[in-house]
């Protein structure tokens, strides 16, 4: 039998605790300077070309599109400014992925974490977001001390809430509305959707993108950096130490010590630090780090410690770029006495450029000289081959012809292959016998069903192969299929 | 009900059951709280269930449940609806002509679509899924027709079938010469090879061919005609040609000449709708073959 325990004598099984560190909250603090305002600029840029890209109108003629980005789904047809995509060229947004993707490795190589922490949307928007939180509840004490109050809820405190929150959500649901508005004419979408005629679709992707955008920018901010996205990971296999990083000196900083001790050590003629460790750099962060703890995973490299440092630097009259641009490198240089190298051309930035310049250059080739007009062939096949009453034998093939210009072309069929062939095209009557002519309205596909026989006595092989050219009559633009002529 | 809380085990802390084997006791472990409520949800829901859907199997029927919902009636909706779709489509297949089809494209390629599936569904286990036929079923992908093959003439042996039985259909058949006592072994032998000559076949040695000439023109022109070209008003087909219903070979034509031929072809008015007919005709037609 089992000896009786009192249940409150027992050991726990383990040690019990959560696994994951809780959040931190950040309240960063506000900031001026160079990097903040170019930050500023690029958020203007990138937000103004989401928001207003889909109302740029560009003329395509009568009867197609006149939205210079669009992505038409409904009849497969992806829209550029001068540029007309059919399904069938999606490689070229694979070109456009590796060079995108080159792209990051380049600026990765040469300035560290660029898009994580200018032109990423997360950052983008996770800034806006801030602004605005900073416009209503205050910076970065008035923030904290109104979140850590225990003080019943004023009405003040609650309409700054709601009027933060709505202006949050008035952000997001724009930018949801923006997204779908890419999908469709722009104009005459925003006139059904605020008339709530807009397709069922439209809202559910515009709800979809407002909660995203809420709750990205609004709720999860640095933590999608730093827990969700790749980027981070990946980003420091591909670093080097010439790339510039934004970095603590610590040559120039070590050891911290205050203003006044400072000046008076300094005055002794010892070596002091400049980092007077007021903790500036720390309170603008975003992602809530020390930046003189060296590299590290979260730091997205906005460069805003930098502009905070600058600005103390200023004040207390010690030269700027305390926190900047640098690198290991130049660090040890320094403390060795030696002038600092950078070297932006080096091995890895110079191939990264060579494979932009080469797919880039590969794909502007492509789309420069891709033809408009395309033939592709089916042989029947059930029957393969039939043979006719005076022995012959006919072939029928599915052509498709696709004209993917803005105008109707009038296209010749013409076979090669089997010794004197005959091509008649079903349901089509031409007025020139023997030389099929085919009107295919612009920017659309024709199926065909095609008949060519030729006597069996001419062509003894089992299979001969064929080519069908296809031939705008009037601008003499060709295109050429091929496949199998076959005896039954 | 017996007390469990008394007997608690002392390595989990936990009261047991009361159950016990070879000194092992069973944990009272109970049902989660929110699981319990969820099955005491799902009884009430489906006490609902019952009443406003069908439910209960009666002697002849089954209650039918307070919102009238039955799978059959949406199945009669959604069929009504794909009618309602199909049907200014059909109508308008239905009223143009046969000739007017073919030239308009989009009609064209509503009768080749609806052709294709009603084909697939009625026609090819004798024609095959391509139409390219087998021995005794014609091929109507070449260009030879028994019974002709304009757009008119294919709608009509569609319609009719050949020797159905149908009022209309085709008649016409290949007499047994031999099985009838008509023609002799020997004569059939020589006529076959006749026959055989008309289209450039080899034959047999030292085959006399008065002797089948005669025998073909006394005995087959009423139906194939002078010099064996054929006759589509009965179904007779061209000697002269490359295409054998039944074989070209003497052995073959041995057999069609004793034993006769009739292939049966069904009527299909009255099982397809005439619109559906049409549709059939010109994806026949459209096969290539076409006259």
């Amino acid at each position: 039998m089992n000896k009786t325990v009192n249940p409150n004598e027992l050991k726990p099984a383990d040690d019990v605790g959560p696994l994951y560190a809780a959040r931190k909250k950040v309240y960063p603090q506000s900031v001026s300077g160079t990097f903040r305002r170019i930050k500023w600029s690029l958020m203007a840029i990138c937000l103004g070309v989401y928001y207003f890209l889909p109302f740029v109108r560009w003329n395509r003629g009568l009867g197609a599109p006149s939205q210079a980005v669009l992505i038409d789904l409904p009849n497969s047809r992806f829209y550029f400014f001068f540029i007309e995509l059919w399904p069938q060229e999606v490689y070229y947004f694979t070109g456009l992925l590796i060079v995108a993707a080159v792209a990051l490795f380049l600026m990765n190589s040469v300035g560290g974490r660029i898009w994580c922490g200018y032109l990423c949307p997360q950052t983008v928007w996770t800034d806006l977001f801030y602004a605005v939180e900073r416009l209503i509840e205050g910076d970065r004490r008035e923030r904290m001390k109104k979140d850590k109050s225990s003080d019943p809820l004023k009405l003040e405190r609650i309409s700054e809430i709601v009027l933060k929150h709505s202006i949050w959500l008035m952000i997001a649901w724009w930018t949801g509305g923006a997204w779908v508005l890419y999908f469709n004419d722009a104009p005459t979408l925003v006139k059904e959707l605020v008339t709530f005629q807009g397709p069922m679709i439209a809202y559910i992707w515009i709800g979809i993108l407002t909660a995203t955008t809420y709750v990205f920018a609004g709720y999860m901010r640095e933590q999608v950096c730093t827990y969700m996205c790749p980027w981070p990971r990946i980003q420091a296999a591909l670093t080097d130490e010439w790339a510039l990083n934004v970095t603590y000196r610590y040559d120039r900083g070590e050891k911290r010590t205050s203003v006044k001790k400072a000046a008076e050590l300094r005055a002794l003629g010892e070596q002091v630090g400049d980092c007077v460790d007021c903790y500036q750099c720390v309170a603008v962060c975003p992602t809530g780090i020390d930046i003189r703890n060296g590299p590290q995973m979260e730091c997205i490299q906005c460069g805003l410690c930098i502009d905070a440092c600058d600005n103390v630097m200023t004040k207390i009259g010690r030269p700027k770029r305390l926190i900047g641009y640098d690198n290991d490198i130049n660090i040890h240089r320094r403390q060795e006495g030696k002038a600092p190298i950078y070297r932006i051309v080096r091995a890895r930035t110079i191939v990264y450029s060579a494979i932009i310049a080469a797919i880039g250059g590969f794909m502007i080739y492509m789309l420069a000289t891709r033809s408009l007009l395309d033939v592709n062939v089916l042989h029947d096949r059930n029957p393969v081959a039939v043979k006719l009453s005076d022995g012959s034998i006919r072939n029928a093939y599915t052509v498709r012809l696709l004209n993917k210009s803005g105008y109707d072309r009038a296209i010749a069929i013409d076979v090669e292959g089997p010794v004197n062939p005959t091509m008649h095209v079903v349901g089509a009557d031409s007025v020139t016998p023997d030389r099929p002519i085919i009107v295919i309205p612009r920017d659309s596909t024709s199926e065909l069903r095609l008949l060519v026989t030729a006597p069996a006595e001419n062509n003894p092989e089992k299979s001969i192969p064929v080519r069908f050219h296809v031939m705008d009559i009037g601008l003499g633009v060709a295109a050429t299929a091929t496949d199998n002529f076959v005896a039954p | 009900m017996t007390d469990h809380s008394s007997d608690i085990d002392s390595v989990s802390g936990k009261s047991t059951t009361g159950h016990e084997w070879d000194g092992i006791k069973e944990l009272n472990t109970p049902l989660p709280r929110w699981w319990v409520i969820t099955f005491y949800l799902t009884i009430v829901w489906a006490i609902g269930y019952w009443v406003v859907y069908p439910a209960w199997p009666l002697i002849q029927s089954n209650t039918t449940g307070m919102f009238g919902y039955s799978s059959r009636a949406d199945v009669a909706v959604e069929l009504a609806n794909l009618e309602k779709i199909r049907g200014d489509k059909m109508v308008a297949l239905g009223a143009a002509s046969l000739a007017d089809i073919e030239k308009d494209p989009a009609l064209l390629a509503l009768a080749r679509a609806k052709g294709k599936t009603v084909f697939g569904d009625n026609c090819a286990p004798c024609h095959g899924s391509g139409a390219a036929g087998a021995k005794g079923y014609p091929n109507l992908n070449d260009d030879d027709w028994l019974w002709g093959g304009t757009l008119d003439q294919i709608m009509q042996t569609i319609q009719f079938g050949a020797r159905s039985g149908h009022a209309k259909t085709h008649e016409g058949q290949m007499l047994a010469f031999g099985k009838d006592g008509v023609l002799k072994p020997d004569e059939i032998v020589t006529v076959a090879n006749y026959v055989r000559s008309l289209s450039g076949l080899p034959t047999r040695q030292g085959f006399d061919k008065a002797k089948g000439e005669k025998i073909f023109a006394e005995n087959c022109v009423a139906c194939h005609g002078d010099g064996g070209k054929g006759n589509q008003e009965m179904g007779a087909p061209n000697l002269t040609d490359k295409i054998w219903l039944y074989g070209s070979d003497e052995a073959a034509l041995i057999e069609t000449i004793s034993q006769g031929r009739a292939g049966v072809m069904p009527a299909w008015e009255g099982r397809l709708d005439p619109a559906t007919i049409k549709a059939m005709a010109v994806y026949v037609h459209s096969l290539g073959g076409g006259k």
